[in-house]
């Protein structure tokens, strides 16, 4: 008798949230649509702000011997346009897509661990912050035969050292001031979250798995999640460490990186590219994960070489480690390790050619439907093909060392990283949005958004090429008259306002259609895979019986069989399917058990950027908070109870599912 | 366990075991790019006192017993949940705390030593990277002992503790023996080597 009352006793003291609405619903939640849907919100936030630094940039090399930026202004924009783009808009942007559809895909009801789903989100956006705050408190220091003080500006007080952040440069001589701190601390808070989600996502695809979901029918995207999470968890180590040293370097007073210390410079360069190259192939996996689902979708047609495209993806991500002295061949390594690495980067060309190849072969013959997923996923190949050609072209070492550090090496990265992850991204919104919001986006608006983008896109990133190979060199904020490079710059500036504008487009077309698009049918593209078969919106329970699956696109199966000679045809029950389907996704017949809101990771988080202000300002009582804090947080999460929400009443539930 | 985890682990490992296991496999690459850097640095030249110079290898030796001991009292405490002997656990479990916390405290000890005896952190490449590596270490030991005490915590609230499920002492075990067994390394690579 005594024990029952001590638990109610329990609860009391650690009651779980209960709020469905309102912002602490959204903070203390642990739904991984609420939180996917957070993370893509966040992400397109910060895609924003990296896209208006690469606007300033742009608008500064515009003309010849322009004065727009000052040098300090110029350095402190690319360095957080790079760091924002791959950290803080691209990488969340396909944990959004991970978050939200790794459990639909795979037919189950959460990820494996909720919470830490939750933690990784919280961590991720303060982290972000922490970095942003370095325009409030970041000071960038005038070096000694630098830049001068009055040059830096409200702008300038950014870290400035590229997004590689290449020692000796960014060290405390070069880079007085705080902002380079913001960078290196930021990058650790934000490593911490990738870390997290990382196991987080290889558990869940490991252990979640729905009756019958063998690995092997498992959908492409989900795959692809899968090697991205690898990738996440063998090469965030490395650069946690390479900037553990940096903050050691920079606050107390260590040599790593320094040679007048006995450090190593060309260290940094080994540790950051062993993180640095797989961080290349996380950003476009995703991308290529998803144009594998919208691509046989759109034709009609099953995927060509669904085990060829798993295995390219794994040998990509595996070779993808073997590849990093690329970005390396103008420093200090040996002419053995640039052959070696030559080889390897033609080497890690041939999964990525399979793959393409198979989307060829997935589209060869099909009945192409030619809307707005489908139009980004076909030019997503077709940037992507470019921006893969121009990459051989560096596993030349003579011909890379020419092209180091110019306009060349900006278009190809542009090219694989925008051409393809960006319109990868850009496919996968359109093509889940009837999902994850219930109507459908408005169709002609979406055209227009893909028309302007792939125009504007090679009108800014085309004529890079030839700059690069007429000798523009990057990261420089002026170039000279005589240089006659000035009317491809102005056009390229032009092109990058045209992106612009289609980004406007996208983003009146997502505001219009959320709320007054017509209402989207529970499986609007006839799709293959089983997100499709529970309702749109996607319900809180998602599946309201736990799915069983037979085959790989089982869902297209139980739609469509054979006919004599092959060809499929729709089942006569098909149409009945979906009815039943939405019927009974919409009515659980039984409690449906949901993992509880949380306080905890949002507190736990809360006390790490306190921690990077306590190494920055070297303050105890920051260290003593944020310490405070994270106790509290690991306390509370490990002694909070396991309460279980029921969920009885549907149409409750649903109201709570609008995300609005 | 709350139902949310329906699909039944099709790899036959508990869930938080599993994800506890790629966590650790993380973790290699964490001391792995450590130990990498640090004998790249052994091996060149630099000026200034050196570790060979300054420790204590006995003192150290008998530290890293009590470590390793700590892995025998974890075991006993999982051996004692299994048959479900919740006392004999609950001791075992403080007893691994202890002796975490024995270790920390003699490195506490040995670090200040060192750095009275002039061999600092800024003192030459040599000793940045030590105090790095063994203090990397220390933190995973210090956060193991949080754990231990949170789990030992969860234990007393909960009518006693599991092998699955919730905060359970396997999954900690593991973290556990891993953190020992990197500081067999460590020791080996920095000590003995």
């Amino acid at each position: 008798m005594s024990e029952t009352i001590q638990e109610k006793k329990l609860l009391t003291v650690f009651k779980r949230p209960s709020s469905s609405e309102g912002i602490w619903s959204w903070i203390t939640t642990v739904d991984h649509k609420r939180i996917g849907i957070m993370y893509g919100y966040a992400a397109f936030f910060f895609f924003l702000i990296g896209g208006l630094e690469a606007l300033l940039l742009r608008i500064q090399l515009a003309r010849p011997e322009n004065n727009f930026l000052s040098a300090a202004e110029y350095s402190a924009m690319f360095t957080m346009h790079g760091t924002t783009m791959v950290f803080l808009a691209i990488m969340p942007i396909s944990a959004a897509f991970f978050n939200y559809l790794l459990p639909l895909q795979i037919g189950a009801r959460d990820v494996a661990f909720p919470r830490l789903n939750a933690l990784s989100y919280w961590i991720w956006i303060f982290g972000g912050l922490f970095l942003y705050s370095t325009f409030i408190f970041g000071t960038a220091g005038a070096p000694e035969g630098g830049y001068l003080a009055e040059e830096i500006g409200w702008l300038g007080n950014a870290p400035s050292g590229g997004w590689f952040g290449y020692q000796p440069n960014a060290s405390i001589k070069y880079s007085p001031g705080t902002a380079m701190d913001y960078w290196a601390v930021g990058l650790q808070i934000l490593g911490i979250s990738s870390l997290i989600s990382a196991f987080n996502f290889i558990t869940t695809i490991l252990n979640m798995r729905a009756k019958g979901m063998r690995l092997m029918r498992m959908p492409v995207f989900t795959w692809m999640i899968f090697a991205t999470a690898f990738l996440l968890a063998f090469s965030v180590p490395i650069i946690a460490i390479a900037l553990f040293f940096v903050t050691f370097d920079r606050q107390f007073g260590t040599t790593f990186f320094l040679v007048e210390g006995g450090g190593d410079p060309v260290l940094w360069q080994h540790l950051f590219w062993l993180f640095g190259h797989p961080e290349v192939y996380i950003l476009i996996l995703p991308a290529f994960g998803i144009v594998s689902e919208v691509l046989p979708t759109f034709s009609r047609k099953p995927l060509f070489g669904y085990a060829a495209i798993v295995f390219a993806g794994f040998g990509i991500a595996f070779i993808g480690f073997g590849v990093w002295a690329h970005h390396m061949f103008a420093s200090s390594i040996s002419p053995v390790a640039q052959a070696g690495f030559g080889i390897s980067t033609m080497i890690i060309a041939v999964p990525t050619g399979v793959k393409i190849f198979n989307w060829l072969g997935t589209i060869w013959g099909g009945k192409l439907n030619l809307k707005t997923p489908m139009l980004f996923a076909l030019g997503f190949i077709a940037m992507f093909v470019i921006g893969g050609l121009s990459g051989v072209t560096h596993s030349v070492v003579p011909a890379d060392t020419q092209q180091t550090d110019t306009y060349y090496i900006v278009a190809h990265l542009h090219y694989v990283l925008f051409g393809g992850a960006m319109f990868g991204i850009f496919a996968g919104l359109y093509y889940w949005f009837p999902k994850v919001w219930g109507k459908m986006y408005n169709e002609k608006l979406g055209q227009l958004h893909f028309w302007l983008m792939i125009i504007g896109f090679n009108l800014t990133f085309g004529p890079m090429h030839w700059l690069g190979l007429k000798g523009q060199i990057r990261r420089t904020w002026v170039y000279a008259e005589e240089t006659n490079l000035g009317f491809w710059n102005m056009i390229s500036t032009i092109g990058s306002f045209i992106i612009a504008l289609s980004i406007i487009v996208f983003m009146a077309n997502w505001a219009y259609s959320r709320r007054k698009g017509p209402v989207a049918p529970m499986d609007p593209w006839d799709a293959r895979t089983i997100e499709w078969t529970v309702p749109s919106p996607t319900p809180v329970w998602n599946f309201s019986t736990p799915p069983e699956v037979e085959n790989l696109d089982d869902f297209w199966h139980k739609k469509y069989g054979e006919d004599s000679e092959g060809r499929a045809v729709r089942k006569d029950t098909a149409d009945q399917l979906l009815v039943d389907l939405e019927e009974d996704g919409l009515n659980p017949k039984e409690h449906i058990k949901l993992p509880n809101p949380s306080y905890f990771p949002f507190i736990l988080a809360l006390g790490l950027p306190l921690l990077g202000y306590a190494v920055i300002y070297k303050s105890v009582a920051l260290a003593g908070v944020g310490l405070v804090l994270f106790l509290i947080g690991g306390f509370g999460w490990a002694l909070e109870p396991i309460e279980e929400e029921t969920i009885e009443n549907s149409s409750t539930a649903s109201e709570s599912v609008g995300h609005e | 366990m709350s139902d949310h985890r329906y699909p039944h682990e099709p790899t036959g490992i508990e869930t938080r075991k599993l994800g506890m296991w790629i966590f650790l496999s993380t973790e290699i690459l964490f001391f792995g790019t450590l130990i990498t850097t640090y004998l790249i640095f052994k091996g060149r030249t630099f000026d200034g006192i050196k570790l060979k110079e300054v420790y204590d290898i006995p003192f150290t030796s008998v530290s890293s017993f009590v470590l390793l001991m700590s892995s025998l009292t974890m075991v006993l405490a999982h051996n004692a949940i299994e048959k479900s002997d919740q006392e004999r656990a609950n001791i075992w479990l403080l007893a691994t705390a202890s002796l975490g916390t024995v270790f920390l405290a003699g490195q506490i000890y040995e670090f200040t030593e060192f750095y009275h005896k002039g061999f600092t952190l800024t003192v030459n490449i040599y000793g940045s990277t030590f105090y790095v590596l063994t203090g990397f270490h220390g933190a995973h030991v210090f956060i193991g002992v949080i754990l231990l005490v949170i789990l030992w915590g969860v234990g007393r609230r909960q009518e006693g503790l599991s092998l699955d499920g919730g905060m359970n002492l396997e999954f900690i075990a593991l973290y556990w023996h891993f953190v020992d067994i990197v500081w067999v390394v460590l020791f080996t690579v920095v000590y003995l080597i």
